[in-house]
């Protein structure tokens, strides 16, 4: 299994970087941890005529705060973010990425930009309300996660522009959070996951793994800021859910799941919470 | 095609490599270093599994070119230079943590990296840092017991 012949291009900086994605159009892709994109052309599902490693790239890695927002660098690994105690829906996110090995080679851009239905990163900014700055060689524009995931492996980046970093908002003292999810083992996709963040004046829940995009679940999150029973929010949770058939698990198993790891993230937010 | 400067097992060397070539094809097509095996190709298995700049990486998942400049451990760079075992090899030994040894390496280079990091692990510990390696012989008692005798003999 080897990828398709590409041209490799390996940019000192973020402006060399655009240029090339300017100049290439949809024959380029940007290569940021790999750890999806290049099983991907190993196994000939996709090819680009160029490929745009930006891990020489030093001005896209990076964790700053900006008053109430953490702002990371597309380029930051996974397993920076086992660290990342400012926004714990990252932290608690950030294990059940893949392996070790993995995480040591992927991004939060990545992941992100990749847009993995059942990936958790994408959930967690859709449940924080997160940002993601974006830039071609000529403009710059920021796009609310809500905007941004349009369906599998589909965002509403452009081929020449760059997903250059993401801003998670930070939740104050007295939240609690928490990410759960159903895989067949351990480091798998997941087949159902939930994030909840819970405050005592706002609440926040997003479903991952039962649609072609991460879904937020605006209906079940008054229930849960109400103070409604776990079983109450998961049941608001999955009610229009209506994921496809597929060769992990039926639509009714994955509704019993995602209702499941809702019942359970709300649990365990709210003891975070009082911890 | 591109020139690459890297230190392989404290090597340093220059070659010429095609950009779709794997570090883990470089390893062992370039470098003739065959103890890093390929299982699956596309980062499941741990096989391939070297260390680039001291972390535990998927050789199958980067390209030999993204390695220039950097350095490569792989499991032939861990035992000593007259042959001698490394302390994780040794304990996989003595607690039969193999059998056919296609996965071994991929093993040995994982936990070699997790035991710098996490000198004294607990069980739930060595399982994790082991769930990204794929065994289809030991059942695992045997390798997680290699860990637990490595990480003793560390500390």
């Amino acid at each position: 299994m080897k990828p398709a012949p590409f041209e490799y291009h390996a940019p000192g900086t973020r402006a060399d970087a655009l240029g090339l994605l300017a100049e290439h159009g949809d024959e380029a892709k940007a290569l940021a941890g790999g750890q999806s994109l290049v099983p991907i052309l190993a196994m000939r599902l996709t090819r680009f005529a160029h490929l745009v490693d930006l891990n020489r790239v030093d001005d896209l890695r990076g964790v700053t705060r900006e008053n109430g927002t953490l702002v990371v660098g597309a380029m930051t690994r996974q397993r920076a973010m086992e660290r990342a105690d400012d926004v714990p829906l990252l932290v608690r996110a950030t294990p059940l990425i893949g392996h070790f090995q993995i995480r040591n080679r992927g991004t939060v851009g990545g992941s992100l930009a990749h847009a993995d239905p059942a990936s958790e990163y994408p959930a967690v900014a859709l449940a924080l309300d997160a940002e993601f700055d974006l830039a071609s060689a000529h403009t710059t524009r920021r796009v609310a996660a809500a905007d941004f995931f349009l369906g599998t492996w589909t965002t509403a980046a452009e081929p020449d522009e760059l997903l250059v970093a993401a801003r998670f908002p930070v939740w104050g003292a007295e939240s609690g959070f928490a990410v759960v999810e159903v895989a067949r083992r351990h480091g798998d996709f997941a087949i159902a996951g939930a994030v909840c963040a819970v405050a005592p004046d706002r609440a926040a829940l997003s479903l991952f793994g039962v649609a072609s995009t991460p879904l937020r679940c605006t209906d079940a999150e008054g229930a849960l800021l109400a103070g409604a029973p776990p079983a109450d929010v998961a049941a608001e949770a999955v009610r229009d859910l209506a994921p496809a058939d597929d060769i992990h698990a039926s639509s009714a198993t994955r509704i019993r799941l995602a209702h499941t790891v809702v019942a359970r993230a709300v649990t365990k937010a709210r003891e975070d919470a009082r911890a | 095609m591109h020139d690459i400067e890297v230190v392989v097992n404290g090597d340093r060397t220059k070659r010429r490599v095609d950009a779709r070539k794997t570090l883990a094809d470089f390893v062992r097509e370039d470098c003739a270093l065959t103890g890093t095996h390929l299982g699956c190709e596309h980062g499941v298995c741990g096989a391939c599994t070297v260390l680039v700049d001291g972390e535990a990486v998927r050789a199958c998942l980067m390209f030999a070119v993204q390695v220039d400049g950097a350095e490569v451990t792989t499991v032939e760079g861990l035992g000593g230079p007259d042959g001698a075992l490394s302390p994780v090899q040794d304990a996989f030994r003595a607690e039969h943590g193999l059998q056919c040894g296609f996965c071994t390496p991929g093993f040995v280079v994982t936990v070699t990296a997790f035991l710098r990091d996490t000198p004294n692990p607990s069980e739930t510990e060595i399982r994790e840092a082991l769930s990204g390696n794929i065994c289809r012989c030991t059942g695992y008692q045997g390798i997680v017991k290699a860990v637990q005798r490595a990480a003793g003999e560390a500390s």
